[in-house]
């Protein structure tokens, strides 16, 4: 379980803080997002979660162990792909497990089978150049899978996708989730993606922020787009994005 | 071979430009015409290929390397501690505001008439390039590359490894095809100041007998030297990285 302790944090350059005592926790194997509008500080709580930031007060438990004492918690999956040109798909996903010293061979075995269960099996010995945007993030997965981590960070890992694509990788990204058994926070300003996807979103509203609203979505898994016209669903969808709009005007 | 047209026709013009000036001025000694530079070539290849470039390919190279050796080792240690870059980088920008031709005496009588006078006009000339293409392209890494290592748990020597070494490998290229050029410039030059063989010698030989084809001869022989090692480092680069663009 994850957990935000009376966290405080502001960046150096900034006057403002960005979150004041905010306090929430994860279960182990949610699917969580994190809806708000650019700038309130989404993906900073990830940066605190990775260790890229550290908070001014407060403290960050995972499995009740403060964050600092920890290795290998949590995996970060950027927006931008950030696949390394010069290696193929295989030596990209390889590179956390070459980090963090898995023998060779292990390496070879583990890339081939979330190559597969990824279907990419074919693109093991490709370069990033080679692959579309959609495939370019499924291989970005797989690299933040095989770093070992039980807690998958994805920050906005769909938006820079063409709408058709978003669509296929988001039930691409519940697939894996139910087969992997990860617990998964997802950045998103997209409100019908958190829907479908999560099992309870987190709405970040003012700045600084000292709590995020939590909101439980009604749907059981494995999901279907169909789900997303029920009208207790729609009704939710429009209550979250009239949320979201009232802090954007503040 | 199309594509290397345009360079052909005007090298072409540029020569034939060229041979009808010199017949026109018809003084060998001022201007050599081309054809009148290649008979030279062909008449003095004994001296030109068995003594003069050995020599001189001996200074470019022990030159050239030990300006690799020296400018990556700049390069690195300034990417790896900002305080050896504030304390270097003026130092060696100051090195390239010196003379070299000038202090290059200086060197013969340090070195005297041995090949490490000329090496060392060699270093100053080449070695400032590949330092400071180097050092940007190691600066030139993406940071959000390295603070996604960083998650991985990656310390400073892994990031330098796999990622700033990779993110310069073209930089080092460039620097390799800019060096190469610049070498041959600084021995030939060096080889002009005081020397007992080596293409620059030979050129500054004729000179003092007013044989200006010559004076060319051996000249065209260091371009096409340079040339082609030039392009051999190309082969090699556009083997070695293809993925340049998508940085």
């Amino acid at each position: 379980m994850l957990e935000f302790r009376d966290i405080s944090f502001r960046y150096a350059q900034d006057e403002q803080p960005m979150m004041e005592n905010l306090n929430f926790q994860v279960e182990d194997r949610a699917f969580v997002s994190i809806i708000g509008a650019s700038g309130c500080g989404k993906s900073t709580i990830f940066r605190l979660i990775n260790g890229l930031e550290k908070p001014d007060a407060g403290q960050i438990l995972v499995d009740g162990k403060p964050v600092q004492s920890l290795k290998n918690y949590s995996a970060f999956m950027p927006q931008k792909d950030l696949l390394f040109p010069w290696r193929t798909i295989e030596k990209n996903i390889c590179l956390p497990m070459e980090l963090a010293k898995v023998s060779a061979k292990e390496q070879k075995k583990r890339c081939e089978a979330v190559l597969r269960q990824a279907g990419l099996a074919d693109y093991a010995q490709k370069y990033p150049k080679d692959l579309s945007g959609g495939m370019k993030q499924r291989v970005s997965f797989a690299r933040t899978l095989l770093s070992g981590a039980d807690m998958l960070l994805l920050d906005e890992p769909f938006s820079a996708l063409d709408y058709l694509t978003r669509v296929e990788m988001q039930e691409w990204i519940l697939h894996q989730w139910e087969h992997y058994h990860k617990t998964i926070l997802f950045i998103t300003h997209d409100v019908e993606e958190a829907i479908f996807l999560s099992k309870r979103v987190f709405i970040i509203k003012d700045r600084p922020f000292s709590e995020m609203e939590p909101v439980d979505i009604p749907l059981a898994y494995p999901r279907n787009r169909e789900d997303l016209k029920r009208p207790d669903i729609v009704e939710l969808k429009e209550q979250m994005i009239e949320k979201l709009r009232r802090s954007v005007s503040l | 071979m199309r594509k290397h047209l345009p360079a052909v026709v005007v090298t072409m013009v540029l020569l034939l430009l060229w041979q009808g000036i010199a017949m026109v001025v018809d003084a060998a000694y001022i201007l050599p015409s081309p054809i009148q530079i290649m008979q030279k070539l062909w008449e003095l290849r004994e001296p030109l290929f068995l003594v003069h470039l050995p020599a001189t390919m001996g200074v470019t190279g022990l030159g050239l390397l030990i300006s690799i050796v020296f400018g990556l080792l700049l390069a690195v240690s300034m990417d790896w501690n900002p305080k050896i870059e504030r304390a270097l980088y003026p130092v060696i920008v100051a090195s390239q505001t010196i003379p070299t031709t000038a202090i290059a005496p200086l060197f013969i009588l340090w070195f005297g008439y041995s090949i490490w006078s000329k090496v060392l006009v060699t270093i100053l000339i080449t070695f400032f390039p590949i330092a400071i293409t180097v050092f940007d392209g190691l600066k030139s890494s993406k940071r959000e590359m390295e603070e996604l290592l960083l998650t991985y748990g990656a310390r400073k020597k892994d990031i330098f490894l796999k990622l700033k070494l990779p993110t310069a490998l073209p930089n080092f290229f460039s620097a390799i095809k800019m060096a190469i050029p610049m070498s041959v410039i600084g021995a030939a030059i060096a080889e002009w100041l005081g020397a007992q063989k080596g293409l620059g010698y030979f050129s500054k030989r004729m000179m003092t007998q007013l044989d200006g084809a010559g004076v060319f001869a051996p000249v065209v022989l260091l371009s096409l030297v340079a040339m082609a090692a030039v392009g051999i480092i190309t082969v090699l680069e556009n083997k070695l990285i293809q993925w340049r663009k998508e940085i």
